[in-house]
């Protein structure tokens, strides 16, 4: 990691001003990510994700995946190379991408930012989602994945929670997205 | 292209001759099973990463890194069997187009470190599917002067390359890879900075 790239705590201020606004913009939300270092961003799109991948391809900051695993493996080599990187997907995706997770990331101690966003949060979704909905936070607890929900009133609390753990601990870190919380196409 | 069917090199024999020419500087991702095991034994290199898990997720890493690293030359040893696993990423790599980027896939049509069960790679042109993908250089061999001579060509063009190397199922003598992994990173990325 180029340490003048580590994310920093100050850098996270510029998310100040939607603090206590009904939805985070994609805009505020790319640009607190790009404000704590990161600068590789990929993944595969989910409905919730819609807004936040649409500033990101309009910034030419984001490289598709086509599927969850090969995204993550494509943030593990961004690593590598220098880069910061962050993976977008749904909470479908984290099963196609776990094992990835923990037999590449974890193992090697990849830091890799998760931007998972959550179907079926309260059962309220498709019927595909139901079991993932339900399981995901303690699926996450089970594998030693440290992760976070994001709200709209404690944002500047949640980036730097993102800031500090994905270089402290050095392993694949999960900032949860319920619908609602950043603006896009909602389900 | 089984062993019995006579001239064909092992996959160590195919790993040695790719070692000696690749240029010390370059980055090489090496997938999980038997080809990073006799990788580590033939040589080992602080710019080999050894992939030990995340099976079929090596062009990935090395795209990544590509993507990541415009100036260096990245090379990914992969199998047959990973690559069948990852497939889509040859998409991914011929949408890109990483001019940087040289993918060399050691086709034995068997899963080998699993016990030799045979792959699709037996009735699947990977180098077709490559090819259809976008990769810009593509070929196929089987004898060693042929890989020398395809795999010196791809190093001095630009890719993003596709070299199926067609091998054997003779597998050597060699243990685990006995490296930590977060040991790995930190000098692959000592190696490349
Ligand atoms: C996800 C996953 N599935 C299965 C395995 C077991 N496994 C390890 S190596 C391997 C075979 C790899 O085959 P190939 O890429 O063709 O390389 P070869 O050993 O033939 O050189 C398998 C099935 C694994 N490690 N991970
Ligand atoms: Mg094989």
């Amino acid at each position: 990691m180029r340490d003048s790239a580590r994310p920093t705590d100050e850098a996270v201020s510029s998310i100040g001003p939607v603090v206590g606004k009904r939805m985070i913009e994609s805009d505020a939300f790319v640009q607190a990510l790009e404000d704590i270092g990161f600068d590789f961003f990929t993944g595969v799109p989910d409905l919730l994700l819609a807004g936040i991948v649409e500033t990101l391809l309009t910034r030419r900051l984001y490289t598709p995946a086509v599927r969850e695993d090969e995204a993550a493996a494509l943030a593990s080599g961004a690593y590598l190379g220098g880069k910061v990187p962050a993976v977008l997907m749904s909470n479908a995706g984290l099963g196609t991408c776990l094992n990835t997770l923990l037999s590449l990331h974890q193992l090697y101690r990849h830091p890799c930012l998760l931007i998972v966003a959550w179907r079926g949060f309260e059962g309220r979704d498709a019927p595909e989602h139901r079991t993932m909905g339900q399981a995901m936070t303690s699926l996450l607890d089970t594998v030693r994945i440290p992760h976070r929900t994001l709200s709209e009133t404690t944002a500047l609390e949640d980036f730097s929670w993102v800031a500090k753990t994905f270089m402290q601990e050095r392993v694949p870190v999960a900032l949860l997205l319920k619908p609602g919380v950043v603006r896009g196409l909602q389900p | 292209m089984r062993p019995e069917e006579g001239t064909i090199q092992s996959r160590a024999r195919a790993i040695q001759a790719l070692l000696e020419l690749i240029p010390g500087d370059a980055p090489v991702i090496i997938c999980n099973g038997f080809p990073s095991r006799e990788t580590f034994k033939l040589g080992d290199r602080p710019t080999y990463f050894y992939m030990v898990g995340s099976m079929g997720m090596a062009a990935a890493i090395g795209l990544g890194l590509a993507l990541a690293k415009p100036d260096k030359k990245v090379i990914v040893l992969d199998g047959d069997g990973n690559v069948l696993m990852g497939l889509g990423t040859l998409g991914t790599v011929g949408a890109l187009k990483p001019k940087n980027f040289i993918h060399v896939v050691l086709d034995n049509e068997v899963y080998g470190s699993s016990g030799n069960q045979p792959s699709y790679a037996r009735v699947v042109k990977l180098d077709q599917v490559a090819k259809a993908a976008g990769y810009a250089q593509v070929e196929r061999v089987r004898e060693r002067e042929d890989l020398v001579y395809e795999f010196k060509d791809m190093l001095s063009k630009e890719g993003p390359g596709f070299l199926l190397v067609k091998v054997s199922e003779q597998a050597e003598d060699v243990g685990w890879v006995p490296l930590d992994p977060p040991q790995i990173t930190q000098r692959f990325k000592q190696a490349l900075a």
